[in-house]
């Protein structure tokens, strides 16, 4: 089983709240699934390529090509769009809490 | 106007059957009527569906050439983005968002006349397999309302069963479109990796996302594979297919059947119509060969260590800033914590957690980088097979659609749902699930439970098992 103290690092690191019984149920949770991995332990993998994804394979390339790193102006009406689905802005700028005290 | 196909609407409309606004009118009245029981919509989108369907009627009336999907209503998963809607996700952190623009298979079936009748019920960010996670609602199978419709794209799946649309979009990580195709008794597709652009799908894991179509045939699905696959400079990862020669003779088929996907615990009646379903092609002329899929029993772990892994990550973006709900307190930090402990539901914490915990220092080599070494060998497997193999048949699912609560406590058994679809995204290769049977009751009579068969196809290789599927669903 894994500790109370391991749930509460994982969440902080995953920025997510956990109430005092999420936590109790994430250590039940999270201990029977990462025993179902336990059958990993028993395949050989060495000299094993990892497949991070799996297009590379068929095409013998890799295609997630980059663009130019180039700032690509989007229409106004989307911009606006998106500055409105900010929770909390000024004008049109999106305002977020003081990062250093 | 009963259980119209894409192409029994289109003839429908060149025939001046009816109008393509009567046919959305039929479609909203029935959505109102019937979905009260179902579920399946989330979002009903009224005015853009009649303003579309005048569109065409005017098209039509000026003699002008449709193209197929013109004024075919659809319904779409809500995680894929239609411009001014509602895109919730079924998650309460999106609850009010409204999609600041077109998702690229949106905006290519809008430039083909297609009707948007609304957004379609899913799993909170499509992480489940019986859209029980839904924030909203659960949907219900429209087969037997006492059960789930699969998931996680339930709603879309559902809303074809029930005949609430002609056809619909879900999207499929592990499973999500042709599970709960095959508890609804329709066909639904999981297109190559990269087939179709994920441009505007909310990324869950994205090594492993593609949008599909869920239809009543498998020339529906080949209608819309066709339609909202390409090309797009706005996923990189997405490529143009060079294979259009997909004619065949079923005489020249070797079908593949993978014999660790008839296991222990599966439903007997369900292994027994699937195996009805492989002799009905091997009289047609197919050669059926066993084969060997050495390493399946490792792609449901090493799935479910991949996909919370990119979900981790990509779920970072709700951060109570950007957009979604935010719960405004006193430093940055409690607003990450605040905003996500109340926008996120039990599964996407789950996940979240588990993914954080497989790349967290000390794990990654153990779990994360494990599994992406044990996906090279799931990789090999189907290498092999397909030297050897045109096509390879499973079942969907090892049973039938469950009962509404049967396995929503028990994270891991819900898990389980998935071990027969998991392994395809986990490669890319493209996949079909199409109805062959009813458990129990015929589907003349109402009770029975629908059975899918999976078909397995080389990449990019969409259409050709898509024609394989016309032998079970014209």
């Amino acid at each position: 089983m894994i500790s109370k103290q391991d749930v509460q690092h994982i969440a902080k690191l995953a920025r997510l709240g956990l109430k005092e019984t999420e936590i109790k149920k994430f250590q039940k949770d999270l201990s029977s699934i990462l025993d179902y991995f336990n059958s990993l332990k028993k395949v050989d993998v060495s000299n094993v390529e990892p497949t991070f994804h799996p297009v590379e394979h068929y095409f013998k390339q890799r295609l997630d090509v980059m663009r130019q790193d180039r700032a690509e102006s989007q229409p106004e009406q989307v911009v606006d769009k998106l500055i409105a689905a900010a929770p909390d802005k000024k004008e049109r700028h999106i305002k977020v809490k003081a990062v250093f005290k | 106007m009963n259980n119209l196909t894409i192409t029994q609407a289109h003839k429908g409309f060149l025939e001046k059957k009816f109008s393509a606004l009567e046919l959305t009118k039929l479609f909203l009245n029935k959505i109102k009527k019937q979905d009260r029981k179902i579920s399946a919509f989330i979002t009903v989108t009224d005015d853009l569906a009649l303003s579309q369907a005048k569109e065409v009627d005017k098209l039509i009336s000026e003699g002008k050439k449709i193209p197929i999907l013109a004024g075919v209503p659809v319904a779409v998963k809500d995680n894929i983005l239609v411009e001014g809607i509602k895109a919730t996700c079924s998650s309460k952190i999106l609850g009010k968002y409204a999609a600041p623009y077109n998702a690229t298979c949106i905006k290519k079936l809008k430039e083909l006349g297609a009707v948007i009748l609304g957004k379609t019920n899913l799993d909170e960010f499509a992480m489940g397999s019986s859209t029980e996670h839904s924030a909203f609602s659960p949907t219900k199978n429209p087969h037997d309302l006492t059960r789930v419709p699969g998931g996680s794209s339930g709603g879309s799946a559902a809303a074809v069963a029930a005949d609430l649309c002609c056809y619909a979009l879900g999207s499929d990580t592990g499973g999500s479109i042709r599970q709960p195709a095959s508890f609804c008794g329709v066909v639904g597709l999981k297109p190559t990796y990269g087939a179709v652009s994920r441009y505007g799908l909310i990324a869950f894991a994205s090594s492993l996302d593609q949008i599909g179509p869920i239809t009543k045939t498998a020339e529906d699905a080949q209608i819309v594979f066709n339609a909202i696959s390409g090309k797009d400079p706005k996923d990189s990862t997405s490529v143009e297919s060079k294979i259009s020669n997909f004619k065949f003779q079923i005489s020249n088929l070797k079908i593949g059947i993978p014999k660790e996907y008839f296991i222990k615990g599966m439903d007997p009646e369900v292994e027994k119509i699937v195996k009805q379903a492989i002799e009905k092609i091997e009289k047609m002329g197919a050669k059926i060969e066993e084969i060997s899929l050495p390493h399946t029993e490792y792609a449901l772990p090493i799935y479910y260590i991949i996909m919370p892994s990119e979900a981790s990550a990509n779920l970072a973006r709700y951060d109570g800033i950007k957009y979604g709900l935010s719960k405004s307190n006193k430093d940055l930090l409690s607003v990450y914590l605040k905003s996500r402990a109340d926008g996120f539901g039990d599964e996407v914490k789950r996940r979240i957690m588990l993914g954080t915990y497989a790349l967290s220092a000390g794990y990654y080599d153990a779990y994360y980088l494990k599994a992406q070494k044990v996906r090279t060998l799931i990789r090999h497997d189907f290498d092999k097979a397909f030297n050897k193999v045109d096509a390879i048949f499973t079942p969907t699912s090892p049973f039938t659609a469950f009962k509404l609560g049967e396995k929503i406590k028990d994270p891991l058994s819900m898990y389980l749902s998935d071990i027969f679809t998991a392994s395809v995204n986990l490669v890319g290769l493209p996949a079909v699930s199409v109805p062959i049977g009813f458990k129990g009751k015929p589907a003349s009579q109402q009770g029975g439970l629908p059975v899918g068969l999976q078909i397995i196809g080389k990449p990019f290789e969409e259409n050709k098992i898509l024609e394989i599927s016309k032998i079970y669903a014209p």
